[in-house]
């Protein structure tokens, strides 16, 4: 009895295989004829509803992205055009905006990109030098580390000496850097919440309001309180002698103002769903740990944190994936600026959009899933692998 | 037996004097960084524009002259206008997250209790004749001769080729495919999306909007939800089994109860999406269906952002959604009863 009481890491990221089929057999010879049918009673329903609402808007959005929409009398026609619209984001007219305006790196940026090239190759000489390897992990590995230099070399490329990030660039930058701050935030904050504390339950609800807020009623809040003049923090800004000073005006500033909202409004995301999973874990080896001995943050490293690993890597990719998005916060916030300074991907791809190039608009949106498919792949085998490493 | 554990454990686990003062001045700063922007919106509906442009004035009363006129001009000359939109709002965000919730749960149970292997050849077989259907569509054939023919064509090649490629996919293959449907950015389906309930007579529609949310909302509540699932004890299913409960009471009786703090965080969760979901809405509806995030929107007119309109309608907004969480809040917190019944 005493393994029921933890499920262990490995059998939590992937759902017990062995175990499970045994047991299935087992029930199947018991219950009778209607539970047989089980497996498609339960799973139907939902795939069915994402075939036929998916699927197509998808098949239909690749053809718009191969073609152009023209306005002829009386209405418009869909031209075919090929890979004309991916042509012009890479290399063609939309090449700056989309992946921004080289430089050559400086000395700085020669250092990151070494690192990075070093990282690199140590992690696939470790892999070499392992046993099993096969063909299919091989490819993919090469693949990746291939797309993670092509990053790391746009990123040094466009972020020094000089250059100026696209869109690509900076969707990443608010990706990573907000889902690293949000997690910590979450992590932490639902920690101290789920700890027997008075007045925890007013924290809970208090921490979980800025989710609550339409995006683009947080959006303009925010372009209230970042208002240099005329926001709440004025007087701070005039202390500081910035009252002049707009947010809009500098990339970095506008591109830091956008990041702050995206932290504000999704961390309580983090909280609550990681909330849950401390709540939802056993109490007894906390116990057992503390009569033995265990200090809070041995507890916390190597039961609490362990426990809720499961959950964070489902969290962290659908947060990802949801961030990836951004569209709303720089739209509102800084309208994209200055130039293009705050532009997310999805915004490009809505400023095109509203320019009534629907295929150039699609093209970026592949684009993104493109890029976002093969993040989430790379995130999804190198997560799980390492899960079962460290817990196996 | 389980309340003598409860007690012990509470006495064992409560911080200690400082590090409880440690937890409450984090816990205060970060309520004050949430609760700030919501302070201003509140100040700012009380706000007369002059006021608003006139600089920082922090306390209704002592900087400066409270007045309700955004407050009427929401309430009684909008009237139906806000009405309309706010009904709106709460009917299809509760039905759209309820029934996303039903179907995505189920879902997520059978993909961590049971083995699905899909054929990698009837998968592709089945998005290259919709792929044909699609390009037919647009070269000008018949919708209905379309499908038929693309139904036949994937029934006769089922026949003669998709068996021959036996590969499969697992239960997490099926897992990533789900969650990959929300990658695309709304931007991008938007348009078909729009041409779908256009043909289909459903535009303006409230049905539109749920059905679109549904759709939207399910990948994330099996994610969520297959989590929460795999700390369910197989044990006490297996017992269920042998006493004879069949595989939907099982579900229903034993595996739903105990997912509950993760069923109510996730719901939540899918009903703020949808609550607030503003470009899918946009397109959809126009009058009828209208939602609240484009009434919000609807207040950046011609002369600039309506700040204290804006603000009004926020916080009307916020409000149910915050009583929804005040409700739901104790059913997380039974998380705790897991571990008592499983020791």
């Amino acid at each position: 009895m005493k393994e029921a009481v933890r499920p262990e890491g490995p059998a939590r990221a992937e759902p017990g295989r062995g175990e499970a089929r045994v047991w299935t057999h087992r029930l199947t010879s018991l219950a009778g004829r209607s539970d047989a049918l089980a497996p498609i009673v339960f799973v139907w329903p939902a795939l069915l509803v994402l075939l036929f609402l998916s699927i197509f808007p998808l098949i239909v959005s690749l053809y718009l992205s191969l073609s152009r929409l023209q306005f002829v009398k009386g209405g418009f026609e869909i031209k075919f055009v090929g890979l004309a619209n991916f042509r012009k984001l890479l290399v063609g007219s939309q090449k700056t905006h989309f992946l921004g305006a080289f430089a050559g790196p400086s000395p700085f940026g020669w250092v990151i990109f070494g690192l990075v090239v070093l990282a690199v190759l140590v992690l696939l000489w470790r892999y070499l030098r392992r046993e099993g390897i096969s063909l299919a992990g091989l490819i993919g590995r090469v693949a990746g580390a291939a797309l993670v230099l092509a990053g790391a070399w746009l990123a040094v490329r466009t972020l020094t000496g000089g250059g100026r990030p696209g869109t690509l660039v900076v969707t990443l930058f608010y990706v990573f850097a907000g889902l690293t701050i949000q997690y910590a935030l979450g992590l932490g904050l639902a920690w101290l919440a789920a700890q027997r504390i008075p007045g925890r339950r007013f924290f809970r609800i208090v921490f979980l309001l800025p989710m609550m807020i339409t995006p683009v009623g947080v959006a303009y809040t925010f372009r209230m309180l970042t208002d240099t003049m005329q926001g709440p923090f004025a007087p701070i800004w005039r202390a500081l002698g910035l009252a002049a000073f707009s947010w809009v005006n500098d990339p970095w500033g506008a591109r830091a103002a956008v990041l702050v909202s995206d932290i504000w409004q999704w961390t309580p995301f983090m909280f609550i769903v990681l909330l849950a999973a401390l709540e939802s874990q056993s109490r007894e080896h906390v116990e057992a740990a503390m009569v033995d001995g265990a200090n809070g943050w041995q507890v916390f490293w190597h039961i609490t944190l362990p426990g809720v690993l499961p959950v964070s890597t489902t969290l962290i990719l659908i947060r990802m994936i949801e961030a990836f998005k951004i569209v709303d916060l720089p739209n509102v916030l800084t309208n994209g600026g200055p130039g293009t300074a705050t532009e997310s991907l999805t915004l490009h791809a809505f400023t095109i959009w509203r320019a009534l190039d629907v295929g150039g608009s699609a093209a970026v949106a592949y684009l993104l899933l493109l890029v976002v498919t093969v993040i989430a792949v790379a995130y999804v085998h190198f997560v799980r692998q390492r899960l079962s490493a460290a817990f196996g | 037996m389980a309340g003598l554990r409860l007690t012990r454990s509470r006495s064992l686990l409560s911080p200690s004097p400082l590090g409880m003062a440690i937890s409450y001045l984090i816990l205060g700063a970060w309520t004050f960084v949430a609760l700030f922007p919501i302070y201003w919106l509140i100040v700012t509906s009380f706000k007369l524009p002059i006021q608003v442009f006139d600089g920082p004035d922090y306390l209704p009363g002592i900087d400066y002259q409270p007045s309700p006129h955004a407050w009427r001009y929401i309430f009684f000359d909008l009237r139906n206008d806000t009405l309309r939109p706010f009904v709106n709002t709460v009917v299809v965000a509760s039905t759209s997250s309820v029934v996303a919730l039903i179907l995505g749960a189920a879902a997520a149970y059978a993909l961590v209790r049971f083995e699905y292997r899909p054929r990698l050849g009837t998968i592709l077989l089945f998005i290259g004749s919709l792929a044909l259907v699609v390009l037919a569509v647009a070269a000008g054939v018949p919708q209905a001769v379309a499908l038929l023919a693309g139904l036949a064509v994937f029934l006769l090649l089922l026949q003669a080729i998709g068996r021959r490629f036996r590969r499969s996919l697992s239960n997490n293959d099926i897992a990533f495919w789900m969650i990959s449907q929300r990658i695309l950015p709304p931007v991008a389906v938007v348009l078909p999306v729009y041409v779908m309930f256009q043909r289909l007579g459903l535009l303006d529609t409230r049905l539109a909007l749920v059905i679109t949310y549904v759709a939207v909302n399910l990948p994330i509540v099996v994610w969520l939800m297959r989590d929460y699932f795999q700390t369910v004890p197989v044990e006490l299913e297996e017992s269920a089994a042998v006493d004879g409960a069949s595989r939907y009471r099982i579900f229903s009786s034993i595996v739903l109860p105990l997912a509950v703090p993760g069923l109510v965080a996730t719901f939540l969760f899918v009903l703020v999406l949808a609550w607030n979901e503003y470009l899918l809405a946009l397109f959809l509806s126009s009058a009828d269906a209208q939602t609240l995030p484009l009434t919000v929107a609807a207040q950046n007119a011609t002369r600039g952002p309506q700040w204290w309109y804006m603000s009004v309608l926020i916080l009307i907004m916020i409000t149910p959604v915050i009583l929804v969480a005040i409700l739901l809040e104790r059913y997380i917190a039974r998380g705790l009863l897991i571990g008592a019944i499983k020791g």
